[in-house]
């Protein structure tokens, strides 16, 4: 048989090897197994001018994987069995893995599950392929961050009923309403919202914070997994630019529809990464930059570009990117405030920062921190040290859409709340901003079905009449071990008898926790 | 003598995750139990599906079955992503070394011309039947709420995905890696009459809205009867035509289809015997759904084993769903 043909190229053969394996159905309609692909309004005139964004075929997935899953539960067999939770910097470090927990990883999880979905939804075998790849990396991300955390979930608390306290707890609400919305949505704006903005624009705003900060504080397990990771990334990313050009260019009608969600995205994302800001810049002992160099360094230099190479298709940088770079010197500050005197109700603990980190905040945050966050620190330390720790026991407002309490400040005067509101239907909604105030105008009908935690305790809806009920009951957060304040709690002490130093009193002193 | 190193032991408070603790106690537990129960999310979704509006995210109500609990339904073989690709590592290894033995020697070009197209006509075009379960095994995974059941699923998707690439690159060793020998057997696949009853089928498959009507369909009454006609007693027939090195190329489809048969049944087992009304609805998916695999196959056995194999393999079918408390046609074959 052998033929005169030409050799096929790789990329020939890539496709012979997974959309050839496709066919244009005749016995049943193409919109019947295909039903989903239209009613966004993107217009799809031929798939097959899709590029691969990477080339793996299934047996050297297998193989690539499987290497590097062994070399990954080696190091987490070794590091479970030297206890290597004991060579961090300080169990204050563990917060940050409690709140990756409970926010990030069931997001994985659901990235996995939307990524499945998709990986049938499209016509397009080869962005089926793609989708289907990444469908399964997602998976390995979930799992294997539930084994990275498997023991120092034995060793500290709050790490115990992440999935649990994704569904209910207040804050958790915040990345699991993002999610929910990306997945809620048809397949091309899941695509745009998760793998262009989320695993493209911002990815290196929540990855490199969390597993860098692993480097810095002594934690192998997690950085280990970071490393791993990293080439599923990379792929990943890859789709995401692909996605995005492909339908700009398959039609101009595409790119208003386009445009409005990267401007929906990237003020979701960014909401979504006021938790990884206060984490970077409060809860790692051990500094690796500041939340503002990194967005500096990974939005407004490295987006910058991007959007710089998506101007020919007549795509803008997206809306209310001003509001997001000046609010670099703010939102840690705010939202650690914030977390500061709910921290009853939360899995994970909080504390004010002891005197050399206010002095490295003062340094990189030179035109804010002295100016607007010492004073109110230094006075909740004095009060904290004279045994009045400061809660607040009034729950706070919700923005309406990223579900964040409404503390976030005006672009031009930070002592002044950017809360808005509007009235939907004879309905009264808040906002924290205008970015969420347009994303919510834009599709009213989807922001009102919000489970929102704090309306839905005052309902009634969260197994208890008080807040304490609902955290202990309802959110499975248990009281005085995984919640409140740092300073005292049991990790505390126990972290002192792991270091050999002699439990503190109820009065902190400082000196001897460092 | 054996050595052994002493290392210090720090007590921990707690020896798994709660939801483990709450099914299993507060043990150690194993790798798959942290991996794959309760992961997903259960309750309290934002908005609903602009998909789906009837439906929420996560609804346990896209199959009509209905489960106390979907995590009963587990895996025998305890895969969670890492077993799973590590296993799998091992057997494209193994299969690598026969394409390339194959390659190297000639095996597959070396067979007579009209060999050679018996190939094309009746084996490869089985890759498009691959990517119909590749897609079916993707929605389920997409569907499907428990973890557990989820990740089976999305397993299956992508070993369908590398079965019809092994498939494919038969081909591609019979043309020189050219690929005219594709456009030749997909040829068949489109508009020969002896794939068009199964060529309908597997498109009627992509139309099924209820993902456990499709896990039934595809994975049990469709493989179940595929499997052992296309890579066992096909197999032979190509054997009896002189093809019998193509035999090397398809071990990972035999080693696959036995390995998979025991989460197929364990999860249908589980189901079945969770209630009447399980059964009754599983029950009238295989009266609706077992003849016309059997029908969509004919064409193909009457071609190669001849009809009585398929008969014999109907009837093996017949006896696995029996085992579960289910019937179908096979026994009077
Ligand atoms: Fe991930
Ligand atoms: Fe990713
Ligand atoms: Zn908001």
């Amino acid at each position: 048989m052998a033929s005169k043909n030409k050799k096929l190229n790789l990329k020939d053969k890539y496709q012979y090897l997974t959309r050839d394996m496709a066919w244009e159905p005749t016995y049943e309609k193409h919109e019947d197994i295909y039903p989903d692909e239209s009613f966004e309004g993107i217009k799809i005139i031929n798939w097959d001018q899709w590029e691969d964004p990477f080339r793996l075929t299934m047996d050297t997935y297998w193989k690539y994987q499987a290497e590097k899953e062994k070399k990954l539960y080696a190091i987490f067999d070794a590091f479970a069995q030297n206890n290597g939770q004991q060579n961090i910097t300080d169990a204050r470090y563990v917060n940050a893995l409690k709140l990756f927990l409970s926010g990030i990883s069931p997001v994985e999880y659901a990235a996995y599950q939307g990524y499945a979905r998709v990986g049938r939804q499209f016509s397009g075998a080869g962005a089926r392929v793609a989708c289907q790849m990444q469908a399964i990396d997602e998976l390995r991300h979930a799992q294997t961050q539930q084994h990275a955390m498997s023991h120092y979930n034995k060793h500290f608390n709050g790490l115990h009923d992440a999935s649990y306290q994704h569904d209910r707890v207040w804050f958790l609400s915040v990345p699991k309403s993002f999610f929910d919305d990306a997945r809620s949505a048809g397949p091309f704006e899941f695509l745009t919202a998760i793998s262009f903005s989320f695993e493209y624009v911002l990815t290196n705003l929540l990855f490199v914070p969390f597993m860098s900060g692993a480097a810095y504080n002594g934690d192998m397990a997690t950085v280990t997994f970071g490393f791993s990771a990293q080439s599923d990334e990379a792929r990943h990313m890859t789709l995401g630019l692909e996605v995005i050009k492909f339908i700009l260019e398959q039609h101009e009608d595409n790119v208003p529809i386009i445009q409005k969600w990267i401007d929906k995205w990237f003020w979701r994302g960014f909401r979504l990464l006021s938790l990884v800001g206060m984490m970077m810049d409060y809860m790692l002992p051990n500094k690796v930059m500041s939340w503002a160099e990194a967005w500096e360094m990974y939005y407004e230099q490295s987006g910058g570009a991007l959007f710089k190479d998506l101007e020919r298709y007549g795509i803008r940088p997206p809306k209310y990117q001003d509001v997001a770079n000046a609010a670099k010197n703010h939102s840690s500050h705010q939202t650690w405030a914030t977390f500061y005197q709910y921290s009853q109700a939360t899995n994970f603990h909080t504390w004010m920062p002891q005197e050399e980190e206010m002095a490295w905040l003062s340094e990189k945050y030179p035109e804010t921190f002295d100016k607007y966050y010492r004073d109110r620190f230094e006075h909740w330390d004095k009060e904290q040290k004279e045994g009045n720790r400061f809660y607040n026991n009034t729950l706070p407002q919700l923005c309406q859409v990223c579900q964040i309490p409404t503390i976030m400040t005006e672009k031009d005067d930070p002592t002044v709340f950017s809360h808005r509101q509007i009235k939907h239907e004879g309905e009264r909604y808040h906002f924290c901003s205008d970015g969420c105030c347009d994303i919510f105008k834009n599709e009213p009908e989807k922001y009102i079905q919000a489970w929102m935690p704090v309306h839905q305790i005052y309902q009634g809806n969260c197994g208890g009449a008080d807040v304490a009920t609902v955290v202990e009951k309802y959110y499975h957060i248990v009281p005085g071990v995984d919640n409140m304040e740092y300073i005292g709690s049991p990790d505390h002490q126990r972290w002192l008898d792991i270091k050999g130093l002699k439990p503190l009193s109820a009065s902190r002193d400082k000196t001897a926790a460092a | 003598m054996s050595v052994e190193i002493k290392t210090t032991s720090v007590e921990p408070i707690r020896n798994t995750y709660s939801a483990i603790a709450r099914r299993f106690g507060d043990k150690p537990a194993t790798r798959y139990q942290e991996a794959s129960f309760d992961l997903a999310a259960t309750t309290n979704f934002h908005y609903r599906p602009l998909w789906d509006p009837k439906r929420t995210l996560n609804d346990p109500t896209r199959t009509a079955l209905r489960m106390e609990d979907w995590y009963s339904v587990t895996d025998p073989r305890q895969f969670f992503y890492g077993a799973y690709v590590g296993n799998r590592a091992k057997m494209q290894e193994a299969a690598e070394s026969s394409f390339a033995f194959c390659d190297k020697r000639n095996l597959l070009t070396r067979l007579p011309e009209e060999t050679q197209k018996q190939l094309l006509r009746l084996l490869v075009p089985f890759r498009h039947v691959a990517l119909g379960a590749n897609m079916n095994n993707s929605k389920i995974a997409g569907d499907s709420t428990a973890t557990t059941v989820s990740q089976m699923h999305m397993f299956a998707a992508t070993d369908h995905l590398g079965m019809g690439q092994y498939l494919t690159r038969i081909a591609l060793l019979l043309d020189g890696s050219t690929g005219t020998a594709l456009d030749e057997s997909k040829t068949y696949w489109m508009d020969d009459e002896l794939w068009q009853p199964l060529r309908k089928l597997v498109e009627g498959t992509l139309v099924i809205d209820d993902w456990f009507e499709i896990t039934l369909v595809q994975n049990v009454l469709l493989d179940g009867l595929m499997y052992p006609l296309v890579y066992d007693r096909m197999d032979a027939w190509f054997g009896e035509q002189g093809a019998e090195t193509v035999s090397m190329l398809t071990e990972f489809h035999r080693d696959w289809y036995k390995e998979s048969l025991r989460w197929t049944n364990a999860m249908i087992k589980t189901v079945v015997a969770e209630s009447d009304s399980n059964r009754e609805q599983v029950q009238s998916w295989i009266d609706q759904w077992e003849p016309m695999v059997y029908e969509a196959l004919k064409p193909i056995a009457q071609a190669t084993t001849g009809l009585d194999v398929l008969d014999e393999l109907r009837a093996e079918l017949s006896v696995r769903l029996k085992k579960v408390g289910l019937q179908s046609t096979g026994v009077q074959a």
